[in-house]
């Protein structure tokens, strides 16, 4: 019979109308006094008791609360992390980037001219406008100093502004994503909910100490 | 002069306070301002001006609710939109996003406003104002409560639908004036959905007609003693329908589908234009949907416990909520399966409807309360029986149907193989 059809769409949208709406509201969302008093984990006569203004602000449907960003620890975002201490300046992430957009410039350090295996980092640009966040500059790191990062926020006016420095890269707070880096998921390492990651448990092996690394070298001799 | 006008409670709270009158004082015995030792405003012989500014007073809070309806209506028909698609629907600007109807006029007045360079400016230009109003004009026969409405028109049903059948000269100004082809289309086929979809309506309206006896919108309520839908299911069903389509809501809503005209009779207009057309739509909206709380759900009746203009909101928030419900549900139709629909479909069922109630009104001419519960009873079963009868006739999978040759549909494979094997 015709018009069943109809009678059926009509009662799915009614249930979706009853449902609670599955968006998820970001950065921040609007809460009533119910949702307020929950989040200060009251109950909603103590919270109205105990903050008024931010009651009346709640019941008349003004209030927001910051949404955290639910992420998963494999997440690769908008940023990279990288630490000097691992890196020799090897350049194989500039090598592997299939759009070249990694710049790298070094020089011989002379700190420690006897082992001959560390190059000061001049110049370090990754271009993020141009970046397709395939990881394969992670990939390519064999001494794990270079990590995908978390962050997300990253919008610019301009785009040399999306090219991250050398300068950038060493201040940035160390939590790295664990994409590609099972030693840090094994560890269970959260770069959202953990704390910074230090360059020693960053690597796939336990970094040996310098002491150990000349023991090393004197016994191969 | 004022003897019916003050059956209005309205009109006489007002010209009551104003001229000095002795029907005023002596037939309704009103109470006048305190500490006034005369009894009106306005000497004597001046009772015109009072029955102007009286008429003023009143269309101004009418046209001023009906336009602080829409804003809110604008608002909620977007939050409840969202919840319908299991979102949430403006939630930033004010309380719930009260607040977003209000940000989005001062936006639009803000824009610029563009007339195409080819444009035939005095009909582009007078398209948004005619547009909007004959939704005000129909306010003035609605009565929105027990004595409370601006006229009591003996022919208020036919100026409603003469007054709403107006809009289509603006959308076709529109049209024109846009020197657009898509606007054209729009134009054109706001007229075809008109003309087909006017005659269902009016005929659906004649079974009203027919209980009541009377064209006048208050004779109607109050000869609803049991709502009009229990009695007139069919005459409802097709009312409901044809005026969804009169006002061009979905699904519709061809005159500006979106996904095949750009934006249909409005694709050249901006700034304000634009919203007035948007204004218009939404205000028609609201008057459809308090017509139709007049004419079938028994108007301000209701029990005593709320005054009767409460009784006449609820049913017209109730009417609006269904409206806003089955345009979240129901996709836009094809413009074929518009027309078919209400040549083949509801103009079948009105007369149907027609000829159950004139046999009805034949065995009762004056119905009483009883009667009129043995005619819902008869007119549910009319209403159930034609829509199955009808859906058996019309249905898709009936492949040759005798009634339509080319209803689009399922094709059966004997159909396909026909059409191939007779390509020659």
């Amino acid at each position: 019979m015709h018009g069943l059809g109809l009678l059926q769409g009509l009662g799915v949208t009614l249930l979706n109308f009853f449902r609670s709406p599955t968006t998820v509201q970001y950065p921040d969302r609007r809460v009533g006094l119910l949702g307020m008093a929950k989040e200060a984990d009251m109950s909603p006569i103590a919270f109205a008791a105990s903050r008024p203004g931010d009651a009346l602000k709640a019941a008349a449907g003004l209030a927001t609360v910051d949404t955290p960003s639910d992420q998963k620890v494999r997440f690769r975002g908008q940023d990279f992390i990288w630490y000097e201490e691992r890196c020799t300046g090897c350049a194989s992430c500039a090598k592997f980037c299939p759009l070249g957009i990694i710049e790298i410039v070094t020089s011989t350090s002379g700190k420690h001219a006897d082992e001959g295996e560390v190059y000061d980092i001049d110049v370090f640009d990754i271009d993020l406008g141009r970046c397709m966040f395939c990881g394969m500059c992670v990939e390519a790191c064999p001494y794990d100093a270079l990590h995908m990062g978390g962050g997300f926020e990253r919008s610019r006016y301009e785009r040399k502004d999306l090219v991250i420095s050398v300068d950038e890269l060493r201040t940035a707070k160390k939590k790295p994503s664990t994409w590609f880096r099972p030693q840090l998921e094994s560890a269970r390492y959260d770069p959202h909910s953990g704390d910074e990651r230090p360059w020693e448990k960053a690597g796939r092996h336990e970094q040996p100490t310098r002491e150990e690394l000349t023991e090393r070298w004197v016994d191969e001799r | 002069m004022t003897g019916g006008l003050l059956d209005n409670s309205w009109f006489r709270g007002i010209y009551c306070n104003l001229a000095e009158s002795e029907a005023c004082r002596i037939e309704h015995g009103y109470v006048y301002f305190k500490g006034l030792q005369i009894p009106g405003l306005l000497p004597l012989g001046w009772e015109w001006l009072a029955f102007l500014l009286t008429g003023f007073a009143i269309t101004m809070v009418l046209v001023n609710g009906v336009l602080g309806t829409v804003l809110m209506f604008i608002w909620a028909e977007r939050r409840l939109l969202g919840r319908f698609q299991s979102r949430l629907g403006p939630n930033r600007w004010g309380p719930w996003g009260t607040l977003t109807p209000l940000a989005d006029a001062i936006k639009t007045m803000f824009k610029e406003d563009i007339v195409p360079a080819k444009a035939d400016r005095w009909v582009f230009n007078a398209a948004p104002v005619l547009m909007m109003i004959p939704g005000l004009l129909v306010l003035a026969v609605i009565p929105f409560g027990a004595g409370s409405f601006l006229a009591d028109l003996n022919i208020g049903i036919l100026y409603v639908i003469a007054v709403t059948s107006l809009v289509t000269f603006a959308i076709v100004m529109a049209g024109w004036g846009s020197q657009n082809r898509y606007a054209m289309f729009g134009a054109m086929r706001a007229v075809a959905l008109l003309i087909s979809y006017e005659i269902p309506m009016v005929l659906s309206l004649l079974g009203v007609l027919l209980l009541t006896g009377s064209l006048s919108l208050v004779a109607v309520v109050n000869a609803q003693t049991i709502p009009f839908i229990l009695v007139q299911p069919l005459g409802f069903l097709v009312f409901f329908i044809a005026s969804i389509a009169e006002i061009n809501r979905p699904p519709f809503d061809l005159a500006e589908a979106e996904s095949e005209l750009g934006a249909g009779y409005h694709t050249e207009y901006s700034g304000m234009k634009f919203g007035l057309f948007l204004n218009a739509e939404f205000t028609a909206t609201i008057v459809s949907a308090a017509v139709i709380v007049t004419l079938f759900l028994s108007g301000w009746r209701g029990f005593s416990w709320l005054p009767s203009q409460a009784w006449f909101f609820i049913k017209l928030i109730g009417v609006l909520f269904f409206m806003v419900w089955t345009r979240a549900t129901w996709p836009r139709l094809r413009i074929d399966q518009v027309m078919a629909f209400a040549w083949k479909a509801l103009l079948p069922l009105t007369f149907i409807n027609l000829l159950a109630s004139a046999i009805e009104i034949q065995v009762w001419p004056s119905p009483t309360t009883d009667q009129l519960w043995i005619m819902a009873g008869i007119n549910f079963g009319v209403m159930i029986g034609s829509v199955l009868i009808l859906s058996w006739l019309l249905g898709p999978r009936r492949a040759p149907s005798p009634l339509l040759g080319s209803q689009p549909g399922p094709i059966s494979p004997e159909a396909a193989a026909d059409t191939t094997g007779g390509a020659s």
